[in-house]
C-alpha cells in the first residue's frame, strides 16, 4: 500500500466522514447499551466495546467506511458465558476470539464464505431480528401501560422524524424525548441505571483475571469460535454491502485480520467481542462516510459524549432501548425473504427455516449456521445425485439409445443399472453421455457392469458423446473392473 | 425539440409508462436517453444477501430493465444505462442537475395522501429540485 493510497482513505473525504462519524456516534451510544444489557453486562462494557473496535478498525480494517462496534449477533452468543462464568471470562474470551480472527485472516479463509450458501445467510439475518426481537419481551413482564406507550412513542419518533428532517439520527431524538419525559414527568420506570453502572472514565488496560489453566481455555474456547465466526460472518456480509453501495472493492482477508486485531485490543480494555454492523455502516455511508476517519470519529466522539454525558445517560428509560431494539430488529429482518419464500427452490427455503428454527432453539447463531450448511450439502448432494435416463428406439426397433443426463459418480451409481432393460430383444445400445459427465472409477466401473450385462445377453453396447475428461478416464480405468472377472 | 432526456426507471409498470413517453419525446429528433436506475442502501443489503457474487448482482439489476432496453433496441433509440447508489430522490437530482437535460421523465407511483407522507415521494421530490422540465407519468 503506497502513501497515496493512504492519504486518499484517510483524508480523501474528510468533511463527509467527519459528519457520518458524528451521526454513527449518536446512534451507536443506544445500541451498545442495549446490546450489553442483552448480553447481561454493564453499559460501559459495550460502550468500551463500541469505541475500541471502531478506533483500531479505522487503523487496520480492510473495508473504509464500515462501523464496527458491540453488536446484537455477539451479545446473544455471550449470554450463557457471562452468567455462568462472570466478566473476566468474557474479556479473556473476546482476547481469544480475537486470535482466531486474526488465524482466519492469515490463512485467507475469507474465501470459505463462498460456500455459505444464500439461503443460509438470510436464516442468519432473520434469526438475528428475531432473537433481538424477543429479547426485550423481559423487559415487559409485569410492566404498566406506561411503558408499553413509552415504547410505542419511541418508535412512533424513529419511524415518523425521518419524513420531517434526516439531519439528526431519529433513534437519539425519539431517546432524548422519551428520557425527558420520564425525567421531568418523575415517571416511576425501569432505567439503564437499574440494570447497571456507567462510569464517565476511559477504558484502561488489563489483562482479565482469570486463571490461565487448560479448564480456563477449554471454557472459553467453544465461545471464541462461534463468536469468531458469527463475527466474521457478519463482519465479511456488511463488507459486501458496503462494497455495493459505494461501488468499490475491499480487502476480506485484511478485513478478518483487523476484527481480529480489534477484538484482541477490545478485551484488554474492558470491551465486548464485536463485529462489523449492518445497520450502522449503512447509516454511515448514506450520510457521506466513506473513508477511514468516519469510523475514527465515530468511536472517539461516542468515547467523548459518554464521558460528558454519562450522568444522564443512566437514566434512559429501558422503553426507550426497548423501542430502539424492535427498530434494529425490524431493520436486520429481511422482508424480502417472506414475499419470495413460495418463489424459490422448495429445499432453499427449507435451509432458511431450518436455519433460523435452529436459532431460535439454541439461542445460538454459530449452530444455526452448521445446520444450515450441513442441510444445505445434503440436499446438494441429493440433487446431484440423481441420473435421469431418457429412453429411444431406432433403427426399426433393432437398436436402443439411453440418454443419460446427470453427474456419474460413487453416489449416484448405486441404481443406475436398474434403469436399464438387459433383457429385451433388441441388436444394440447405445448410452448417449451428451449431458452426462463421469467422474470417478466407480463412475466407469457401473458402465462396465452395465455394458458386461448387455454383452452376456448378446447386445452390443456402444458409447457416444462422452466428453473429453470423462473419456480420459474411461480409457485409464475402463475394461479393469471387467477383466478382473465380476 | 426534445434532444437529451434523463429518465429514471426501476422496472416497475410506471416506469414503463415513462420509458415509453420518454421515447415519444425524443423521436424524430435524433434524440438520447440517459437511463438511470438507482440502488438504494436498503436495495444493497437485499440484493448482496441474495446473491453469490458481484456478477449476479449486476446481472439481477440489469434484467429489471431488460423490458425498457428490449423497447428501445426495437425501435432504434440511442439510450445508455446508469447505474448509481443511494436515496433514489437526491441522486436523480444530482445527477439531472449536473449533465443538463432537456427534460427530466419518471413514473410515479400513485400513493395517496397517507402513502405519500410516510413513504415520500420521489417524483415530488425530483420534480421540486430538478432544474430542467419534469415529466411525471402516471
Amino acid at each position: 500500500m503506497n502513501l497515496q493510497s493512504i492519504k486518499q482513505e484517510w483524508f480523501g473525504n474528510v468533511r463527509g466522514d467527519v459528519l457520518a462519524g458524528i451521526v454513527v456516534a449518536l446512534a451507536l451510544i443506544p445500541e451498545a447499551i442495549a446490546f450489553s444489557i442483552i448480553a447481561g453486562v454493564d453499559p460501559m462494557v459495550g460502550l468500551y466495546a463500541s469505541f475500541c473496535m471502531s478506533v483500531v478498525i479505522a487503523f487496520v480494517g480492510g473495508r473504509p467506511g464500515m462501523i464496527s462496534a458491540a453488536t446484537g449477533a455477539m451479545a446473544l452468543l455471550m449470554i450463557t458465558l457471562i452468567a455462568d462464568h462472570g466478566l473476566q471470562y468474557l474479556l479473556a474470551a473476546t482476547v481469544l476470539t480475537g486470535i482466531l480472527q486474526i488465524l482466519f485472516g492469515v490463512f485467507k479463509l475469507a474465501r470459505v464464505m463462498k460456500f455459505i450458501p444464500r439461503s443460509v445467510m438470510v436464516g442468519f439475518v432473520n434469526a438475528l431480528a428475531i432473537l433481538i426481537f424477543t429479547s426485550q419481551f423481559q423487559h415487559f413482564v409485569g410492566a404498566t401501560w406506561v411503558m408499553y406507550a413509552l415504547v410505542a412513542l419511541t418508535l412512533a419518533i424513529i419511524y415518523l422524524l425521518p419524513k420531517v428532517s434526516t439531519a439528526v439520527p431519529s433513534t437519539l431524538v425519539a431517546i432524548i424525548v422519551v428520557t425527558a419525559i420520564v425525567i421531568f414527568g418523575k415517571i416511576g420506570v425501569n432505567t439503564v441505571g437499574d440494570l447497571g453502572s456507567l462510569t464517565q472514565s476511559l477504558p484502561v488496560f488489563l489483562i482479565p483475571s482469570i486463571p490461565l489453566t487448560f479448564e480456563t481455555l477449554m471454557i472459553i474456547f467453544p465461545y471464541s469460535l462461534a463468536l469468531a465466526i458469527v463475527g466474521l460472518l457478519e463482519s465479511l456480509l456488511t463488507a459486501n454491502i458496503v462494497d455495493d453501495m459505494t461501488d468499490t472493492e475491499s480487502d476480506k482477508n485484511k478485513e478478518s485480520r483487523g476484527q481480529g486485531y480489534a477484538n484482541v485490543v477490545t478485551g484488554f480494555f474492558g470491551g465486548m467481542a464485536g463485529c462489523a454492523m449492518i445497520g450502522q455502516s449503512v447509516i454511515n455511508v448514506k450520510s457521506g462516510g466513506s473513508g477511514r476517519l468516519s469510523s475514527l470519529v465515530a468511536g472517539t466522539f461516542l468515547m467523548f459524549l459518554i464521558i460528558v454525558l454519562g450522568g444522564i445517560v443512566v437514566q434512559i428509560p429501558m422503553a426507550a432501548l426497548a423501542g430502539v431494539m424492535i427498530m434494529v430488529s425490524i431493520g436486520t429482518f429481511d422482508w424480502g425473504s417472506i414475499k419470495t419464500i413460495h418463489l424459490i427452490p422448495r429445499t432453499d427455503a427449507i435451509v432458511m427455516v431450518v436455519t433460523v428454527a435452529t436459532v431460535v432453539f439454541t439461542h445460538d447463531l454459530s449452530k444455526g449456521v452448521l445446520a444450515g450448511v450441513t442441510l444445505s450439502a445434503i440436499f446438494f448432494a441429493s440433487k446431484i445425485s440423481k441420473i435421469h435416463v431418457e429412453e429411444s428406439l431406432a433403427k426399426n426397433g433393432l437398436q436402443k439409445i439411453y440418454k443419460l443426463q446427470g453427474q456419474i459418480f460413487f453416489a449416484s451409481v448405486s441404481d443406475l443399472p436398474q434403469k436399464f432393460n438387459f433383457k429385451e430383444d433388441i441388436r444394440e445400445v447405445v448410452i448417449d453421455l451428451t449431458d452426462a459427465h463421469l467422474w470417478d472409477d466407480s463412475a466407469v466401473g457401473a458402465l462396465d457392469k452395465i455394458e458386461t450385462k448387455f454383452e452376456q445377453n448378446n447386445i452390443e453396447v456402444s458409447y457416444r458423446g462422452l466428453n473429453n475428461a470423462s473419456q480420459q478416464l474411461k480409457k485409464r480405468i475402463g475394461g479393469l473392473s471387467k477383466a478382473s472377472g465380476h | 425539440m426534445y434532444k437529451k432526456v434523463l429518465l429514471a426507471a426501476d422496472g416497475s409498470e410506471h416506469s414503463l409508462r415513462a420509458a415509453e413517453q420518454a421515447k415519444t419525446l425524443i423521436s424524430g429528433n435524433k434524440g438520447f436517453i440517459d437511463i438511470i436506475f438507482v440502488v438504494s442502501g436498503a436495495a444493497s443489503k437485499e440484493d448482496v444477501l441474495h446473491h453469490a457474487s458481484k456478477e449476479e448482482i449486476n446481472a439481477s439489476r440489469k434484467e429489471s430493465l431488460k423490458e425498457i432496453e428490449m423497447n428501445f433496441q426495437n425501435s432504434d433509440t440511442d439510450y445508455q444505462i446508469h447505474i448509481l447508489h443511494g436515496e433514489p430522490g437526491p441522486t436523480i437530482v444530482d445527477f439531472a442537475n449536473k449533465n443538463d437535460y432537456d427534460c427530466v421523465v419518471l413514473g410515479s407511483r400513485g400513493l395517496n395522501q397517507v402513502q405519500s407522507l410516510v413513504l415520500g415521494s420521489v417524483s415530488h421530490k425530483v420534480a421540486k429540485r430538478v432544474e430542467s422540465p419534469v415529466m411525471i407519468v402516471k
